[in-house]
């Protein structure tokens, strides 16, 4: 019997290592130096006109990227810049979502892609570990101005006073509401005026709905855990400084803005019920939540306006800025950047590349194409937005035209009203740890689990370490 | 050397192969990894059993064992138990037995990330069907997803969906216990239940072991439906009620890449394992009947 069974722990000892055991061995052998890189300049060929600059720059070999895919007419037209630009390169775009472990293993390996394409919010953290190239050289070398990019874009982009990535789209937020419900409730978009926080508690109150099997209508939802930095900055804080190198997690601003967006959930049936019912929701379908009436408003990203035009253009949304506590407009942004990694094996090639698909010029005929293929399809085109301030200016002077359904165009008049009111995640050396821990905090708050105060001062807590592990 | 003996070496050698080439380096290397600072970039620095240390006084390690042994102590003997139902039954099948094998089998072949979405609709505590299952018999009605107290339940429930490697492996069991010992006590004036309790489970005991074994370790390293559900591309934070060990894991090396944290990790998970299963195998001594012929 002892035999059997130490044969069969033998086994299941083998059998254990095999699958307990995890990760992999890399090496620290990160190709390339920072201090070498060339961004070119100095020699001849290729044009250069897209990226700005009156230097002739010799723009050949073959480039990758990484997190970008040629799937729509935005990214199609762009490329084709690219290309009709720099005829002699030989560009590879490797399609999928930025992935953090297939990049990071690339540059432990010293095989990274010759550019990246990256949240921007997550650039700074990737600048601090020394994955990125500053890309000061290369602004120069393009000619890139950067006063034409928003301020709040580059901000982000910007780490320990040099620029690591170059501003792509740019996504705002807004409030929705439900036109239909808001009369119904004898109520008008006025009553959703989300400087006045009691106004808009009122206002849930009376949107909110429920039925035999439990909540039908949310009044309004705080959209938290991801939005609670809007709502932090419309209290007047910020969760994170502007070098993202102290967290203010637990500052009463943020407290205020927790427990006032935490007793709106409660008021709408508690976290529990609340986010069963909004699981049920069709969010991306033509029975959305507006059109079944599951909704009074909310405060959403841009993007959801394509989607409403394209499932269900006549849903009764209406749209309104979100502001701050003093009624001033205020947003918050997101976007990606395209960066150059370190040991990119054509670091003149990623330069070009990424001042290219962010000019002026690119965008212009990005949106031209995305126009044309709405109109194809028959949906309405919204215009594009990106972190370029010329080229939004011109894109919709030019390009884009009213599509004569009044709450999608009304929408779009909002959206650029909001577009300089942006906050953003600062760059900071531990991006994913601190928002992991406000996102936590926020969480432990809504479950009832702690106070808003006792959660953010935990959330304090570990965000500060984190930041500090990563110096 | 016997035929018997070389066909076995044969037979063996594919995963003999397999270990010693694809995964004997990649563990030495993480026991390795586990006693140094490790994050991908920056050069390995040896740092002793800090990260044994820390694990000891991380309370997210604590919070994910914790999770993962509740869930462990309620889905095996649940499922040992319903799969043991479900053979009882198919044995009784008649000619339809090789159709409800094929269909108590199927679940099993979903692919888990498929099973965790599907899951998230079913416990959907006011859409979902369980739930409108369950209300229909007047039973309670818990927000399975949403609750901190019925989530671990909920994942049971999911987990519950492919009991049917576990049915077969019984099935094929009761198959092997002799007619004439159940004759026998029947002759003696045995009920069904005593037959059942004095001889069927007996012989079949060797197979429900090692179905505990294999489940107990399985369910100690959940992972794929458990981060569909929340960890996967959602806008909200996963409860801490979902934080499974393996899952914490994965997230110290391949989110904070923490690689020789993780590391340590998984070595620990490989001794509570090993002392789990040693327990089993004290406790079987007891339990389990291995036929002489």
């Amino acid at each position: 019997m002892r035999a059997r069974s130490l044969r069969v722990l033998g086994c299941v000892a083998a059998i254990s290592l095999a699958t307990a055991a995890c990760g992999g061995v890399g090496d620290d052998t990160a190709g390339g130096d920072g201090s070498e890189v060339s961004f070119g300049g100095e020699t001849t060929g290729g044009d250069g006109k897209a990226g700005g600059s009156d230097n002739e720059i010799n723009v050949t070999g073959s480039m990758t990227t990484l997190g970008f895919s040629v799937e729509d007419e935005i990214a199609k037209a762009r490329v084709a810049e690219v290309k009709q630009a720099y005829p002699d390169l030989d560009l590879k775009v490797t399609s999928g979502a930025f992935d953090e472990q297939q990049f990071l293993s690339a540059v432990a390996a010293g095989k990274p892609p010759s550019a990246v394409y990256l949240p921007r919010s997550e650039l700074g953290t990737y600048a601090a570990k020394g994955a990125l190239l500053p890309l000061d050289d290369c602004i120069e070398a393009q000619g890139i101005d950067m006063s034409l990019y928003r301020e709040s874009a580059v901000s982000q982009v910007t780490y320990d006073g040099q620029i690591y990535g170059i501003p792509e789209f740019n996504s705002v937020r807004l409030v929705l509401a439900n036109s239909n419900a808001l009369q119904d409730a004898g109520l008008s978009p006025d009553d959703i005026d989300v400087s006045d926080w009691d106004g808009v508690m009122a206002a849930s109150k009376q949107l909110y709905q429920t039925g035999g099997s439990g909540i039908q209508r949310i009044g309004f939802d705080p959209k938290i855990p991801e939005f609670f930095p809007l709502w932090v900055a419309a209290a007047g804080g910020e969760l994170v400084s502007e070098d993202g190198q102290t967290a203010y997690l637990d500052s009463p601003e943020a407290v205020e803005a927790l427990t006032y967006t935490v007793s709106l959930v409660d008021a709408n049936g508690g976290w529990s019920d609340f986010k069963t019912f909004r699981d049920t929701w069709d969010f991306f379908g033509d029975n959305n939540q507006f059109v079944a009436d599951q909704l009074g408003a909310f405060p959403m990203e841009d993007w959801y306006l394509d989607v409403l035009a394209d499932v269900s253009p006549n849903a009764p949304v209406t749209a309104m800025p979100f502001k701050d506590r003093e009624g001033n407009l205020l947003t918050y942004a997101t976007g990606q950047a395209w960066s150059v990694p370190k040991g990119s094996n054509n670091p003149t090639a990623a330069c070009a590349f990424a001042a290219t698909m962010t000019s002026t010029d690119a965008w212009m005929a990005a949106a031209e194409a995305s126009k044309a293929d709405r109109k194809k399809s028959g949906g309405a085109y919204l215009g594009t937005w990106t972190a370029n301030k010329e080229a939004d200016e011109r894109i919709f002077a030019e390009v884009y035209e009213p599509s004569g359904i009044e709450s999608l165009d009304q929408a779009v008049k909002v959206l650029q009203s909001l577009q300089d009111s942006a906050i953003v995640d600062p760059p900071s050396p531990a991006a994913a740890e601190v928002k992991k821990a406000w996102e936590d905090a926020v969480l432990r708050a809504l479950q009832g689990d702690q106070s808003p105060e006792e959660a953010l001062q935990q959330a304090q807590k570990e965000a500060t370490e984190a930041i500090a592990d990563a110096q | 050397m016997r035929p018997e003996t070389r066909a076995a070496y044969g037979f063996l050698s594919p995963w003999v192969i397999g270990f010693l080439g694809l995964t004997l380096g990649p563990v030495i290397a993480t026991f390795v990894m586990s006693f140094s600072d490790y994050d991908v970039l920056s050069s390995t620095q040896w740092v002793g059993a800090e990260n044994y240390r820390d694990a000891l006084d991380d309370p997210h390690a604590h919070a994910a064992l914790k999770n993962t042994f509740f869930y462990t102590a309620l889905y095996v003997p649940l499922s040992i138990g319903i799969a043991l139902g479900l053979a009882l039954l198919l044995q009784s099948a008649g000619r339809l037995k090789g159709v409800f094998r094929t269909v108590i089998y199927l679940p099993v072949v979903t692919p888990p990330v498929a099973t965790g979405v599907l899951f998230l609709q079913l416990l959907n505590g006011q859409t979902g069907l369980i739930n409108n299952v369950l209300g229909t018999f007047a039973l309670p009605t818990p927000n399975w997803t949403t609750d901190p107290m019925w989530i671990k339940p909920g994942i049971v429930i999911m987990s519950l969906w492919s009991v049917g490697s576990v049915t077969l492996i019984l099935f094929a069991a009761l198959a092997e216990v002799p007619a004439h010992l159940r004759e026998a006590a029947l002759v003696d004036g045995a009920g069904a239940w005593r037959r059942f309790y004095h001889i069927t489970l007996p012989m079949i005991s060797p197979a429900i072991f090692f179905s505990v074994v294999v489940n107990t370790i399985a369910s100690l390293q959940l992972f794929s439906e458990v981060y569909t559900m929340y960890f996967g591309a959602t806008t909200t934070p996963p409860p801490e009620e979902a934080l499974f060990y393996v899952v914490y894991l994965f997230e110290q090396a391949f989110r904070d890449f923490e690689m020789g944290y993780a590391a340590a990790l998984s070595w620990l998970l490989f001794l509570i394992i090993m002392a789990i299963t040693a327990v089993q195998l004290v406790v079987s001594r007891r339990l389990v009947h291995y036929r002489s012929d």
